[in-house]
């Protein structure tokens, strides 16, 4: 079968590769996505959607401040206001001896010039969340952070992509990777066919595995990240709310129920696409919620998930030119905190493919430092 | 952490049957069930019932479920009803709620004898308080001595109606009409299938008898009814129906007994990871299963009418042979003394299935089953209608997985027990392609709505605060 | 909507249905007692607030929740009754401070 040409083609239809493929589309290139199931069938649609600059690392810092700003305003970016709400962000420290280390979070911060991050007491705490049980000493808080609906922002992406011409393919999983001339020929299951100059890696938990395709050995793990979700109730919390020392993260969506995770390991078979809940291990994070919201002891779990993605080294994602293969851009390795740079990523990857560099701060993601060094030539 | 040889789930024919052979056999045997006394829903309440005139009027093969329980009761097993099970893990680590207690169960083998669930079938007021499933108002007969206060419209196919009406009726209830949605031709299509049913005459003749007993009691009986409607603020106020050749009537009616067959219960095979298939003739998904029960998964079996239905007669088998087949896995059977004991059962079995492809053909649910009207709610639970589903269709060809992230379809309480099969058919319409294809929700944990508190006493740390 | 063949027998019990008294029998389904009220409802639903009743009395529907001695989201079907017992029909969303 020939080839279709592109101008690129990015493979992997979560958020990331939707939002590189917007703005790629919006700068005029012809792009094509490539999903091996369908659009959001894996992180992007099993994250709890948390919209944190809160605690970021400080490479991420920079751009996850600029990505801030853009969701703030990401009803004018793309198609939809992706349900999204700022009522906060807080790390809860419950006892005094907890506090130092957050103190000392927020003194790092000032001195770098940043302002987002505050200390909050006892009253301030409670007065934002007043169903938090009063044994709580004080916290670390970005009141201007907050969290999305993953389905939504997935509608709205999907959305503004296809409106700005962009060809989303589903149930096209890539096969073989051969260079043809300039081109890059991406083979996928069905005989189907794709030629394009650029290639966006955006295949989360699989990106490794494609970046070798290219010539790139980067050194990645998975996670499967469980979730909770409870029947609805009438409001209980505004602010999205993690604990120190504890795995928990903690919040309320808009229909009502109760998101809950945090980071507990469930496992996963990446070659079947399948993960699987560990309720022992769950059972930690419903122990955090209980202790943390005496109220919910009752409350019903209506479901429960793990969701798969790329885990780096250094928890810090892969942003950036592949070393080995001219027009091939990796951006994946989010480690369980990509959500919110979603809407700057996607930029990222358009200032590299079109402008051949970009001014915003991501020599902290270089794909070269997973790398061994004879291999970053 | 208790630790057992099997855990059996579910005290129905199936389950009891099969407690009472593994115990023979000298297996450990732990049975649970989500429902206070043994008899599954087809003997419900047998032990207390039986005996009494409720009993009587309930008929023979109710009767016949003591006699089981009675064995099944001094068979030994560990027997915990009131619990519900919410998770199975692989290994076997069986996560399970009682008297609001969590706790996990360690088993080397599992028996699924979950039964089977009414198919869900929708139609525009179905969520109207005032409108339940015959199995419903028959349970209300047999546990609570319960029936409609006024004459009642019973609207539906299959054996199920028939067998109430005459219950109701012989307790002194009155059923004001028979919708009979069977549509025309089935009786034909099945008929070749009536040469392979004889040897389950007995059955056949039953149901010719109910029909009798119903045309002695001068209820009336409304042949081919294609759609039907409940309508009412608040309750059912009254009830539309439309046969195939059109005619329309509006009748008063409190309350509405529907019944369009039964499905096998897949959530906790699926749970466990366990193949199915498609199954054209039942409309439903049935685990795929060796000659004894055992899934595609080592160690999980399944018994009853959730290996696909066929009643309780073929339960009780069903339940016996895949407990010879874990005793040999266990190390407690040789296989020659399982196969010999097993070949009577089998046949008896095949006597049993003999009499399905009529039924099954004879049955069959009318199309609008699958096809509901565009303001009909599909999703119970989240209140989604069928033309939310249809919508999203124009978003590439969604599977059913992805109508449940952009709707919420399925994320209720029911985990999609009422709403999957609906969905399915939809989505394979609309997309023209076969139900088997289209796919089912991927069962998401737990199976009942364990609370925060139960899953957070599992948690083996100290307190903190 | 429904009614009992017979009167409740003589170790008939009390249970308490938004506060009023009713008589029940042992060994029957809260659900059963609900559906033999005037007011034959269990709860409204969390979405649209809309009245709900038991539906399927197996387990599989969840439209027989209720409030059980203050446990909400109750299986009513599943609840076999008992002495003094206090049932609440449960009201849209669920409110955690009552």
């Amino acid at each position: 079968m020939s080839p279709r040409d592109y101008d690129v083609t990015v493979i992997g239809g979560g958020l990331h590769g939707l939002s590189a493929a917007l703005h790629l589309a919006r700068a005029g290139r012809r792009v094509v996505v490539l999903e091996k199931s369908w659009v959001g069938r894996h992180a992007s649609g099993a994250t709890a959607a948390g919209v944190r600059t809160l605690g970021r690392d400080l490479a991420e810092v920079p751009v996850s401040l600029e990505a801030m700003e853009m969701w703030h305003r990401i009803g004018g970016i793309v198609d939809g206001d992706c349900g999204f709400h700022a009522h906060g962000q807080i790390r809860v420290a419950e006892f005094e001896e907890q506090m130092p280390a957050l103190l000392q979070r927020a003194e790092t911060m000032r001195k770098l010039g940043y302002q987002h991050e505050e200390i909050i007491d006892r009253a301030e705490l409670q007065r934002l969340v007043p169903a938090l049980s009063k044994h709580c000493f004080g916290a670390l808080i970005v009141r201007t952070d907050g969290a999305a609906d993953p389905h939504k922002t997935l509608a709205a992406f999907r959305r503004s992509c296809e409106a700005a011409g962009v060809t989303i393919i589903e149930g096209c999983g890539v096969e073989v990777i051969e260079r043809r001339g300039a081109n890059w020929l991406v083979r996928c299951s069905g005989e189907r066919c794709f030629s394009a100059p650029v290639v966006v890696n955006a295949a989360g938990a699989w990106a490794g595995k494609l970046a070798s395709l290219f010539g790139d050995e980067i050194e990645l793990g998975y996670k499967a990240s469980m979730m909770i979700a409870t029947e609805r109730l009438e409001p209980l919390l505004e602010p999205v709310v993690s604990v120190v020392g504890r795995a928990l993260s903690f919040k309320q969506a808009g229909q009502g129920t109760l998101v809950i995770g945090g980071g507990l390991q469930g496992s996963a078979d990446l070659d079947a696409q399948r993960s699987f809940v560990n309720f022992t291990e769950l059972a930690k994070g419903a122990r955090a919620a209980t202790d943390l919201f005496p109220a919910v002891r009752d409350v019903r779990i209506a479901r429960s998930w793990a969701g798969m993605e790329a885990k780096t080294r250094d928890l810090v994602p892969v942003v950036g030119p592949s070393p080995n293969a001219p027009g091939v851009f990796h951006a994946f390795g989010f480690s369980g905190h990509g959500f919110q740079l979603v809407p700057v990523v996607g930029a990222i990857i358009c200032d590299l493919v079109v402008k051949g560099g970009t001014s915003r701060q991501i020599s902290g993601f270089k794909p070269e430092r997973l790398m061994a060094s004879r291999q970053a030539a | 952490m208790s630790e057992v040889d099997l855990l059996i789930v579910g005290a129905g024919p199936a389950g009891m049957a099969a407690a009472v052979t593994a115990r023979q056999n000298g297996l450990d045997v732990l049975v649970i069930d989500d429902q206070p006394a043994p008899g599954g829903q087809i003997w419900r309440s047998v032990e207390t019932v039986a005996a009494t005139k409720r009993g009587a009027l309930l008929g023979e093969a109710y009767a016949a479920g003591q006699a089981s329980a009675a064995a099944f009761r001094a068979s030994g097993a560990v027997y915990e009803p009131g619990s519900q099970l919410w998770q199975i893990e692989p290994g076997f680590r069986a996560f399970v709620t009682r008297d609001r207690q969590a706790r996990v169960i360690k088993a080397r083998a599992v028996i699924l004898a979950t039964g089977a669930q009414e198919r869900p079938a929708p139609f525009p007021g179905w969520t109207l308080p005032g409108v339940l499933t015959v199995g419903a108002a028959q349970i209300l007969l047999k546990n609570a001595g319960e029936i409609p206060e006024k004459p009642v419209w019973i609207a539906g196919s299959g054996p199920l109606p028939l067998l109430y009406m005459t219950q109701l009726l012989k307790a002194g209830g009155r059923v004001a009409g028979y919708l009979d949605t069977t549509p025309k031709g089935r009786l034909m299509a099945a008929l070749p299938h009536l040469p392979g049913a004889l040897g389950a005459m007995g059955d056949l003749l039953k149901g010719l008898g109910w029909k009798a007993a119903l045309k002695r009691a001068g209820v009336p009986v409304v042949k081919h009814v294609a759609e039907i409607e409940a309508v009412g603020t608040d309750k059912v106020e009254q009830l539309r129906y439309r046969t195939a050749n059109g005619r329309e009537a509006i009748v008063s009616a409190e309350v509405v007994l529907v019944h369009e067959g039964v499905v096998p219960s897949i959530h906790p095979p699926l749970a466990l990871g366990c193949k199915v298939e498609w199954s054209d003739v039942q409309a439903c998904y049935v685990p795929v299963l060796d000659s004894w029960g055992e899934s595609s998964q080592d160690y999980v079996f399944v018994a009853g009418d959730g290996a696909g239905i066929a009643g309780a007669k073929a339960a009780e088998l069903r339940g016996h042979i895949a407990a010879l087949r874990a005793a040999v896995k266990l190390g407690r059977l040789g296989e020659g003394a399982a196969d010999e004991r097993a070949a009577p059962l089998r046949s008896s079995l095949g006597r049993e299935l003999a009499l399905r492809p009529f039924l099954d053909t004879l049955f069959a649910p009318r199309p609008q089953v699958f096809a509901p009207p565009d303001e009909t709610i599909v999703c119970r639970c989240e209140e989604v209608s069928a033309q939310e589903i249809r919508d999203l269709v124009k978003l590439g060809r969604p599977g059913p997985n992805q109508v449940k992230a952009f709707t919420r379809a399925g994320m209720g309480p029911c985990q999609g027990r009422q709403c999957g099969y609906t969905i399915t058919h939809i989505l394979a319409q609309a997309e023209n392609r076969p139900p088997g294809e289209v796919g089912f929700y991927r069962v998401r944990p737990p199976l009942k709505p364990v609370t925060l508190g139960e899953l957070a006493s599992l948690d083996q740390q100290e307190p903190v605060a | 909507m429904f009614r009992k063949l017979h009167e409740p027998l003589t170790e008939a019990i009390t249970i308490y249905v938004d506060g009023a008294p009713v008589a029940a029998e042992p060994g029957e389904s809260v659900a059963a007692v609900l559906l033999r009220q005037k007011e034959a409802w269990s709860r409204t639903t969390p979405v649209t607030q809309s009245r709900r009743a038991p539906y399927c009395l197996m387990g599989v529907c969840f439209d027989c929740l209720a409030k059980v001695d203050g446990v909400a989201s109750v299986q009513t079907c599943l609840t076999m009754v008992a002495p003094g017992m206090r049932i609440e029909r449960q009201q849209g969303k669920r409110s955690l401070s009552a």
